[in-house]
């Protein structure tokens, strides 16, 4: 009886350290003055100030659009790297390259963005560019620390599959290519969209690396939030980042209705066999 | 479900391609000039609360007046450090950069800074004389300024007694033990006990770091904390009662402070002065555009409503001699924010922090810490 109820303190206090930040900032982004101390009453002011911010949402939108661009290029890239990993037989060859991609996941974000940085002004200067970082050069940098997430969801779905199915759709008839998004792919689904999504969200968030990368004139939130401690934050981003919590949030709901989605197709797929 | 998700795809792809329209467009056709600004965070009438937004109108402007498009890309930074790094990185190119005089000084030294053709900045005039030939910019070559300001103390008056706020003492005194608040950076607090003591700021002796070191431990067991931008929420709570900052700053507290919290400011008969000009960097692309936009942000309108969004003091004749801005202010924001306009360059020249030699910046820094760990 004891332990129950300190089980239930221990899930409470957690629970109270992992969301009382975010219900903090939810409830003053409601707030009509600009304290983070004192709640005056409820007002949607901040809300209308966010929406008239145009470079705050300019920000954003360059945001979205880097994360989604890197996200998808990513997850392409990676799910071919993956099946490219899978395929190799040589033992040695494959454990190299499984550990050379996950590299730039161990690796500290700022080695990896200042050496990115170097790269591009060493670059740059190569080809006599006054400017050599933009809006491409944080795509390439956002691609390169997505893909070893991306890899690292769908190998493991690859391993997980019956090698001979690919081999039986050829049987068939399939063309290799054919094979692959016939058979390969509806198998390794749920593992391609878990590294999307991961690859989404670590983009959306990152700010060293972005930082290091950033060119003039592409800012991303991060960096422009960032930019705004000389004076106070204000309360707009605090409206900013509720909407953003729920964003992920549903995304994130959205992922694991598709994962159980797919966990229960698995599980009719063997009673259905087994009878 | 295999449809949905690839209807999900479709979509992300969709937003992408869109996103990708609206951010290219601008750049694409080559009439179009490009102007890339570099400012502090929060520095600029932005149009939020529907203020003026001095971008958007520049843009406006330049077509009208030149017949000619031009698109602003407006980035910010945090510090005059993380602007000095990216700048001399090399990888990116900027027209106009508003960093404060130490890092202009700098800047100018490391031949970063171009020499402006003020041709090209007739608004120049309405700078008050005072501004001329400061230390950073001794022959008025590189530099516009656009705000200047001072740091005094900001006090909780339902706590603190009238009759202690005076001077720096009032940050050393027994009876607010607790509720003081102190700068979170060396120099900043450093120069709080230079000034306190009568010592020089930009002393290359240790001996009279030393003391101010002495004089920091005195107080140290009295601060409450040491806060850089947390000292908004701590004044305007209540938390703490004392603290040092920006004149400019006192107005943005003002603002938002509690009810039962009384804030209230003065200066110490010593203490920091700042300037932030504008600046076109040596990597400038478009040097008249870049001379055009300084000239543009002199004129009154922009001016004024840059002025009232940031709070700091204007070193504008057509700003602080405006009527409606005398008003929108108040009697007393106009007290603390210009006192003395006629002797600034004296008192600038005298008590202003300078970039100190390498080996005096890393002795300041070692005492620094000695006094953060104890």
């Amino acid at each position: 009886m004891k332990m129950k109820r300190a089980s239930k303190i221990y899930t409470a206090l957690i629970m109270i350290f992992l969301f009382a930040p975010i219900a903090i900032l939810l409830v003053f982004s409601f707030n009509e003055a600009k304290s983070l101390s004192v709640f005056t009453g409820f007002s949607l002011k901040w809300y209308r100030e966010l929406f008239r911010d145009s470079e705050t949402l300019r920000a954003v939108l360059n945001t979205l659009l880097l994360a989604v661009s890197a996200s998808l290029i990513s997850t392409v890239m990676g799910t071919a790297a993956a099946v490219g990993i899978n395929k190799l037989r040589n033992k040695v060859l494959r454990s190299t390259l499984d550990s050379v991609t996950n590299i730039p996941m161990i690796n500290p974000d700022i080695i990896t963005g200042i050496s990115l940085m170097l790269m591009f002004v060493f670059v740059g200067r190569l080809f006599g560019a006054a400017t050599s970082l933009s809006f491409w050069t944080m795509l390439i940098s956002h691609i390169t620390f997505c893909l070893p997430y991306v890899i690292l969801q769908v190998l493991p779905k690859l391993q997980q599959m019956d090698q001979a199915l690919p081999e039986a759709a050829m049987d068939l008839g399939c063309t290799p290519l054919r094979a692959f998004f016939k058979a390969e792919l509806p198998e390794i689904m749920p593992g391609v969209v878990t590294g999307l999504i991961m690859a989404f969200t670590m983009s959306l968030d990152d700010f060293v690396i972005s930082y290091f990368t950033a060119g003039n004139g592409f800012q991303t939130l991060p960096i422009r939030i960032y930019s705004m401690t000389k004076k106070t934050v204000t309360p707009k981003m605090y409206a900013l980042a509720t909407i953003i919590f729920f964003v992920i949030l549903s995304l994130l709901l959205l992922s694991n209705f598709y994962d159980e989605e797919a966990m229960n197709k698995r599980r009719q797929k063997k009673k259905s066999k087994e009878k | 479900m295999k449809r949905s998700l690839s209807l999900l795809l479709a979509a992300m792809l969709l937003c992408s391609v869109l996103l990708a329209g609206c951010g290219g467009s601008g750049s694409g056709s080559g009439k179009t000039l490009t102007l890339n600004v570099y400012n502090w965070g929060e520095y600029i009438s932005d149009g939020s609360e529907d203020s003026f937004d001095t971008i958007r109108e520049f843009e406006k402007w330049y077509e009208q007046t030149y017949n000619q498009k031009v698109k602003v890309n407006y980035t910010t930074f945090a510090s005059n450090e993380d602007m000095f790094a990216k700048l001399s990185s090399g990888a990116v190119s900027f027209d106009v950069v508003i960093p404060s005089d130490y890092m202009i000084a700098r800047m100018a030294e490391n031949k970063m800074l171009l020499e402006l053709d003020f041709k090209n900045i007739p608004n120049y005039e309405n700078i008050n004389e005072s501004f001329r030939g400061l230390y950073y910019d001794p022959d008025n070559k590189y530099t516009v300024p656009y705000t200047y300001g001072m740091v005094g103390v900001i006090y909780n008056a339902s706590v603190v007694d009238e009759a202690d706020a005076k001077g720096w003492d009032l940050a050393w005194n027994e009876k607010y033990k607790g509720s003081i608040l102190q700068f979170n950076n060396s120099r900043d607090a450093f120069g709080t006990a230079q000034y306190k003591l009568g010592l020089d700021v930009n002393d290359t002796d240790h001996l009279s770091w030393d003391a101010a070191l002495a004089e920091l431990k005195k107080q140290a067991p009295l601060v409450k904390s040491y806060v850089m931008d947390e000292i908004y929420n701590m004044m305007e709570s209540g938390e703490a009662a004392v603290g040092t900052y920006y004149a400019g700053d006192y107005f943005t507290m003002i603002d938002a402070q509690a009810e039962g919290v009384d804030l209230r400011f003065y200066y110490p008969e010593r203490t920091n002065y700042f300037v932030d000009a504008m600046c076109i960097p040596s990597c400038c692309q478009n040097k008249e555009l870049a001379e055009r936009f300084i000239n543009y942000m002199l004129s009154p309108e922009p001016a004024i409503a840059n002025a009232e969004f940031i709070y700091y003091a204007s070193p504008n004749a057509a700003v602080y001699t405006d009527e409606g801005y005398i008003e929108e202010m108040g009697e007393e924001a106009m007290e603390i924010l210009y006192p003395d306009i006629e002797n600034f360059s004296r008192n600038y020249n005298e008590y202003a922090y300078r970039s100190l030699d390498q080996a005096t910046l890393d002795y300041v820094n070692s005492l620094w810490e000695t006094l953060k760990i104890n």
